[in-house]
């Protein structure tokens, strides 16, 4: 009985060793992230807030790094190194891990800007042959699967991307981004990361 | 001489006005053609965004045209497409939709298979019990579609669904301007949620 007691003890034991180590592993590779990402992942310029974010957006963005497909200055800079020896089970528990946390805006664009970028998000330019965005990224720019939510990512951030897309960058990722961003004015893209900076 | 020389250039001028008239509008063309396919994808062959976006490749000319105007009739209240359609001009519609429906990609498919056959069952023959006719009757046993009846062939998963569960909401809802959805609403109306799935499942990733 004794003995039975014992095994037991010894089993409870190294189970617990074995989940705190795992525990402390996951720790570690969400404190890495969180080093630039900012401590409750809201973001930290440069690196864009990641709470609330379609987890597998995340997942494929961080494979994208690996495969050095995102191929953006930052990226180049930061995440090709940082994605270098994730497993792709590790890119998706860290994707969900991030995508549970609550978002919050970064409120950081122009107000002035923000009803025109209102408009072009929610209607497009027809004259210009630009579309709306809210076909893809959803009326509350919430996103959906790989499509990422847009509403509340900082203006900088916003700003950069837009640009990078109609630049070149990540053309890997294929249509339609780096088409539609490359017919947006720098005016266009200040109004629309405005209005997207304020949005819950 | 004088007069044959002017005659001369005056033809040769508006010969090129015309000439960059033309050239002007194929680059129109081209452009549009682009802004479509930023949403509908590149060979037309549709996009799953936060909305469905439809598959246009291979589509009906005439099924085009009607749809496009239905948008800004408010027969289909869309505010993004109502947006879309009201900058088009008649001609520009007419070689947007020949555009399309030259385009022959691969349906993108995704619909769960386990349906399929009961959908096909359901495309072929109706369902006779529930007053359902044959989807095969008027879209063509292909479900290639035919003038202002629309090819279903290879058209998103979801965005059948929503169309054929939507119906009333989103078909014909101008008074003013009684169109011929009216033929599909009874039969939306009339199928099974179980019913909508498989048919639409068969539809997605028929070629």
């Amino acid at each position: 009985m004794k003995y039975t007691r014992l095994k037991i003890a010894v089993v409870a034991m190294a189970c617990f060793a074995v989940s705190a180590a795992a525990a402390h592993a996951e720790s570690l590779a969400i404190r890495n992230c969180t080093w630039c990402h900012g401590g409750s992942a809201q973001g930290y310029t440069p690196a864009p807030r990641l709470a609330g974010q379609r987890p597998q957006y995340i997942e494929k963005q961080l494979m994208n790094f690996s495969a050095h497909t995102r191929d953006n200055p930052f990226s180049k800079l930061y995440m090709w190194g940082a994605a270098a020896n994730l497993s792709p089970l590790a890119a998706r528990n860290l994707a969900v891990y991030f995508s549970t946390i609550p978002p919050k805006a970064a409120n950081d664009g122009d107000r002035e800007l923000a009803a025109a970028g209102r408009a072009i998000y929610q209607e497009g330019i027809p004259d210009a042959n630009i579309v709306a965005c809210v076909a893809c990224h959803g009326p509350n720019a919430q996103g959906v699967g790989e499509i990422p939510r847009l509403g509340g990512l900082a203006y900088t951030y916003l700003k950069r991307r837009l640009e990078q897309w109609g630049q070149g960058y990540h053309a890997a990722a294929g249509p339609p981004m780096p088409q539609i961003a490359s017919k947006l004015s720098p005016k266009h893209i200040a109004a629309l990361a405005s209005y997207l900076s304020f949005m819950k | 001489m004088q007069l044959v020389g002017l005659a001369v250039l005056t033809i040769v001028f508006s010969a090129t006005s015309r000439a960059d008239a033309a050239a002007s509008s194929n680059s129109a063309v081209v452009a549009k053609l682009a802004y479509c396919q930023d949403c509908h994808g590149q060979s037309g062959q549709g996009y799953r965004g936060f909305f469905p976006i439809p598959r246009l490749a291979g589509q009906q000319i005439e099924y085009l045209e009607n749809q496009l105007r239905a948008f800004v009739e408010r027969r289909r209240p869309n505010p993004i497409m109502s947006n879309v359609a009201h900058v088009l001009s008649p001609d520009m519609i007419t070689a947007l939709a020949a555009k399309f429906r030259d385009f022959n990609p691969k349906p993108l498919g995704g619909g769960p298979k386990d349906l399929v056959a009961k959908g096909e069952r359901i495309f072929q023959d109706g369902v006779p019990e529930a007053n359902v006719a044959a989807c095969a009757a008027c879209h063509g046993p292909k479900a290639l579609g035919y003038e202002q009846i629309p090819r279903l062939a290879g058209q998103l998963y979801p965005y059948l669904i929503k169309e054929l569960t939507n119906w009333g909401k989103e078909r014909g809802q101008n008074p003013a301007h009684p169109d011929a959805s009216f033929i599909m609403a009874p039969i939306a109306h009339s199928l099974t949620k179980s019913q909508v799935d498989a048919v639409a499942a068969y539809l997605s990733d028929l070629k």
